[in-house]
């Protein structure tokens, strides 16, 4: 569809990305040069860097003692064009752009709810302006208010006791990777041309699922439209693509900025660039237009842009992850579809910008490692896990068999085809509060109410392994209908209310959609089991007649110590509830996954559930993601780590999480201390000249 | 066969080269001041099982393992040689690496044969010497060391089995340059030594002892830093190359 091949890609190598459709894969593949070799070409930070970056501390430090947040907008509603520019010092700076006109200013989302903004201005001490505040109650209707409307008592008693937990009705879902290199490789024309094109084709009967499709075509078309406005706000021209390393870089940032000011999603994640921007710097070092320390300056300063994500939040929200995570999520490495790894030196640039900068949780870096990296990027990768603590690691090569290798990760394990699928985030459901309501015959164990339907609860002063089972499997039906139905009203009024126009721009028309749902505390759940199955379990009950606590006698096998007897209940357990997800209708077709990834809401999660047949007590953090329960696994890290393996991708597609830590002395021996290898003839020799220099 | 043994670990990377499956065999002869696990002194007790079932362990998660091997200690795994030489003698049959840590305490000099069929499938010996001086090793770990200085001489210059030393460096105890001299000067006669391991003491055993209601006799000694083993092991090497030499001059 493309008529010409643009003057800005002279150098590169032609393909179906620049004669036929946008296909940034296709570009890609055609172009990168795999890096095979050591770090020894990276650079330090430029001057410029070092001095942008200590302005940058000098900001935080300021926004630590302001409590939290430096500056907060009440007034201008963010949107793509809404602030002028904002610099850190716009003679220094490479990259350029922030969500408001200055660094550390929180800007004002409303569309995801009014009252989200409002308390999350007030736990700061600031007041969002009174216009704003009756326009998003009086004339404009937000997510939020769109939810509440169409959900059920049940749904709104269920999200009070917190079974169903952390879920996006409040707050933007988050999730959606949009395309940001298409800016960079395409340029807004060609992008535009592009979904005009994808309007012109689509179906002309109006059946409501087509216009509604129709409608959101248009907006991203006055997305794309506001994105060259945003690049106009700082000097650039995104209309055509970009010519060399500094633009793409410019662009494809430009991209994810608009997305940034549209959305306050829960995790923003960027995709997969390093190779892709490594294109561009390969061409200009060739050229001799940069040097490498200029290359890296440009890495640094796109990753500081990065780092200084800022989004408005409640502290209830900050509680429920444990921090003020944006989740800017990027890919790194894995191999492609036809063997070769994609490892680049950009590969090596992005994680230096750990020693240039300092270590940092965001962006969120991820290595897509697979046994076929080469060697040295496998090294250095360790090497700087080691130094910072601030790598993530996926299995790429058990991803790449669903996805390909145009991937990548959202938040921190959700894996998408990059412009071809998204996914509508679902939080999860708290598995082992369902344990509880199934014993309880649907009354929640804290609240003392009934919550989940009145079946039989169970009787008797021991626990029997059957009969909790089947009535676990009643109650987990129950759970799974309710959660879906749940998510189908979110992802509605998602759309409807707070639709992420710029993202999806940045998407194909027909994109593959993931029905995200979640569980907690899986590992709770196969030791309660087990410990019913293998030990004895007494039941305490309260003057109510409700069980409330647990007495174990005997010892039982524990997940986390790849023993079958447990490992496999909770293999059960993962299969059984993803099949009764997959019953459901689903809203947009959705594709069901689940996961199994609660890395920091486990604690809140863990006060939120009574006393456990494990003999967990209530208010204990419940383990995070697929994790063993804290202090469970006692047969060293390889039998933990097997137990967690055996849990099904398949039916966990949306990703499994395991939190390891280990301290360094566990990983192998201090050289320092111990001698490692001692060669006798080599001692000799050293002990025969030192005589000799003795002598002389 | 069947045997005790505490547990087992699957992710050894200090006993041994590699990634290794450990085993810790249950029982142990010497009361060594410092010990760090003496939930394992006491004999027959806590798991019996058979070498089938520690080799299906090891099987289960032998990916891991590829560089690695087997690592038998405890406890003193020599208590229960019948056992240990079929586990080991199976393991060699299927080419995997065994490694043997051991006190080197049962070794008995008059009929040194008895342990050749275990020599005969064990690939590395790792030996704790824990004192040169006899009469303070009697102090430290209620035995002499003869036995076990002839028991390195055996396995090393008779059987050319590859050998680490590991040695704990103790205030008090094991910290005299003189004495740690001349416990490289011993060492350095071993001709198939591979390494030396000074290891720091460390009290982290001291909740067991609390637990099995034992009294901890090292209650007024700190930890050793990492700086301090590391002078002890210059010493040591001192010894070593002074022997060296004089071996290499006769």
């Amino acid at each position: 569809m493309f008529k010409n091949f643009a003057p800005e890609w002279e150098g590169f190598k032609a393909g179906r990305w620049s004669n036929t459709s946008v296909n940034v894969r296709d570009f890609i593949q055609k172009n990168y040069t795999p890096y095979d070799g050591d770090e020894s070409f990276l650079e330090g930070p430029t001057e410029a860097t070092t001095k942008l970056w200590e302005q940058v501390m000098e900001l935080s430090r300021q926004e630590r003692e302001a409590g939290g947040v430096l500056d907060m907008d009440t007034k201008i509603i963010s949107t793509i064009t809404s602030h002028g520019a904002g610099y850190l010092d716009k003679n220094l700076e490479k990259i350029v752009g922030f969500q408001t006109d200055k660094p550390f200013k929180r800007a004002l989302q409303p569309f995801g709810g009014i009252r989200m903004a409002q308390t999350a201005c007030k736990a700061y001490g600031y007041e969002v302006d009174k216009d704003v505040v009756e326009i998003f109650t009086k004339y404009r209707k937000t997510h939020n208010q769109g939810v509440f409307d169409a959900y059920t008592p049940e749904m709104r008693l269920a999200r009070k006791s917190a079974i169903l937990t952390g879920l996006p009705d409040a707050y933007g879902r988050g999730r959606i990777i949009g395309d940001y290199r298409r800016v960079a490789l395409y340029g807004i024309d060609m992008l535009i041309q592009d979904k005009e094109h994808q309007k012109e084709t689509h179906f002309v009967r109006m059946t409501s699922k087509n216009i509604r499709l129709r409608e959101e075509l248009s907006e991203q078309i006055n997305a794309l439209n506001e994105l060259k406005q945003l690049g106009e706000i700082y000097g650039f021209d995104l209309s055509r693509p970009a010519k060399n390393a500094q633009e793409a870089v410019q662009w494809l940032y430009l991209g994810y900025l608009a997305a940034v000011k549209e959305q306050n999603g829960a995790a923003m994640s960027l995709g997969r660039t390093s190779t892709f921007l490594d294109i561009y710097i390969q061409r200009d070092l060739e050229k001799g237009l940069i040097t490498e320390s200029e290359a890296q300056e440009l890495i640094d300063h796109f990753i500081m842009k990065l780092r200084l994500v800022k989004f408005a939040r409640t502290p209830e929200y900050n509680a429920l992850f444990s921090g003020d995570p944006t989740w800017v999520t990027e890919s790194i490495g894995g191999v492609s579809v036809d063997g070769q790894h994609m490892v680049t030196k950009n590969s090596f640039r992005y994680l230096n910008t750990l020693n240039n900068l300092g270590t940092a949780p965001e962006p969120n870096m991820t290595i897509l490692w697979s046994v076929r990296l080469p060697q040295n990027f496998k090294r250095f990768c360790a090497k700087m896990s080691i130094k910072s603590s601030s790598i993530q690691y996926e299995n790429d090569d058990m991803m790449r068999v669903t996805h390909g290798d145009d991937y990548a990760i959202a938040c921190c394990v959700s894996s998408m085809r990059i412009g071809k699928e998204m996914q509508f985030f679902g939080a999860r459901a708290n598995l082992a509060k369902c344990l509880l309501y199934a014993i309880n015959g649907g009354v929640d164990e804290v609240m003392k109410i009934q919550v989940g339907p009145k079946y039989r609860p169970v009787e008797g002063d021991y626990l029997d392994y059957d009969d909790v089972m089947e009535k676990y499997d009643e109650m987990m039906e129950w759970l799974a209908g309710l959660y879906v139905n749940t998510l189908n009203v979110i992802h509605f009024m998602h759309d409807k209310y707070s639709y992420e126009r710029i993202q999806m721009a940045l998407h194909d028309r027909d994109v593959k959609r993931y029905f995200a749902t979640g569980i907690a505390g899986l590992s709770v759940v196969a030791d309660s089991l087990s410990a019913i199955k293998y030990a004895k379990v007494k039941c305490i009950r309260d003057e109510q007649g409700i069980v409330v606590d647990y007495e174990v006698e005997g010892d039982f096998p524990k997940y986390g110590n790849d023993d079958d007897r447990v490992d496999q209940i909770a293999v059960e357990i993962v299969r059984k509830f993803m099949d009764k997800i997959r019953k459901h209708h689903t809203y947009r077709d959705g594709v069901p996954t689940m996961s199994i990834l609660t890395i920091t809401s486990n604690v809140v999660y863990g006060k939120k559930t009574g006393n456990t047949p494990d003999g967990r007590k209530h208010g204990v953090p419940l383990a995070p993601g697929a994790n063993p329960m804290h202090g469970r696994d006692t047969h060293g890290a390889v039998a933990s780590l097997s137990s967690v393996s055996k849990l099904p991708f398949r039916h966990a597609q949306d990703g499994i999480s395991n939190t390891f830590s280990i301290i360094p002395d566990a990983l192998g021996k201090n050289t320092k201390i111990f001698a490692g290898d001692l060669d006798i003839d080599r001692l000799t020799q050293e002990a025969l000249n030192e005589e000799s220099n003795q002598e002389s | 066969m069947q045997g005790y043994i505490h547990s087992t670990d699957s992710f050894g990377t200090v006993d041994g080269p590699g990634v290794r499956f450990v085993i810790f065999f249950q029982g142990c002869p010497m009361r060594c001041l410092y010990c760090h696990n003496p939930d394992t002194w006491k004999l027959n007790q806590n798991m019996l099982v058979s070498t089938e079932e520690l080799l299906n362990l090891y099987h289960h998660n032998e990916a891991f393992y590829k560089n690695g091997g087997i690592t038998a200690t405890g406890g003193e795994p020599m208590l229960q040689l019948d056992f240990l030489t079929e586990l080991f003698t199976k393991a060699k049959q299927e080419n995997i690496h065994t490694c043997l840590d051991t006190s080197g305490i049962c070794f008995n000099p008059e009929q040194p044969e008895l342990i050749d069929n275990l020599l005969a499938v064990t690939d590395l010996i790792m030996l704790d010497i824990k004192h040169i001086d006899d009469k303070k090793h009697k102090a430290l770990t209620g035995h002499s060391n003869q036995n076990i200085l002839a028991f390195a001489e055996y396995i090393s210059n008779q059987k050319n089995i590859p050998v680490w030393i590991r040695h704990v460096i103790l205030p008090e105890w094991t910290d005299n340059p003189e004495e740690q001299l001349e416990l490289g000067w011993f060492i350095g006669g071993l001709k198939t030594l591979k390494a030396l391991d000074c290891l720091p003491y460390h009290d982290m055993g001291k909740q067991k002892y609390q637990q099995l209601g034992i009294s901890y006799a090292l209650e007024n000694i700190k930890p050793v830093s990492p700086e301090i083993a590391l002078q002890a092991k210059q010493q040591i090497l001192k010894g070593i190359k002074k022997r060296l030499l004089a071996d290499y001059k006769k």
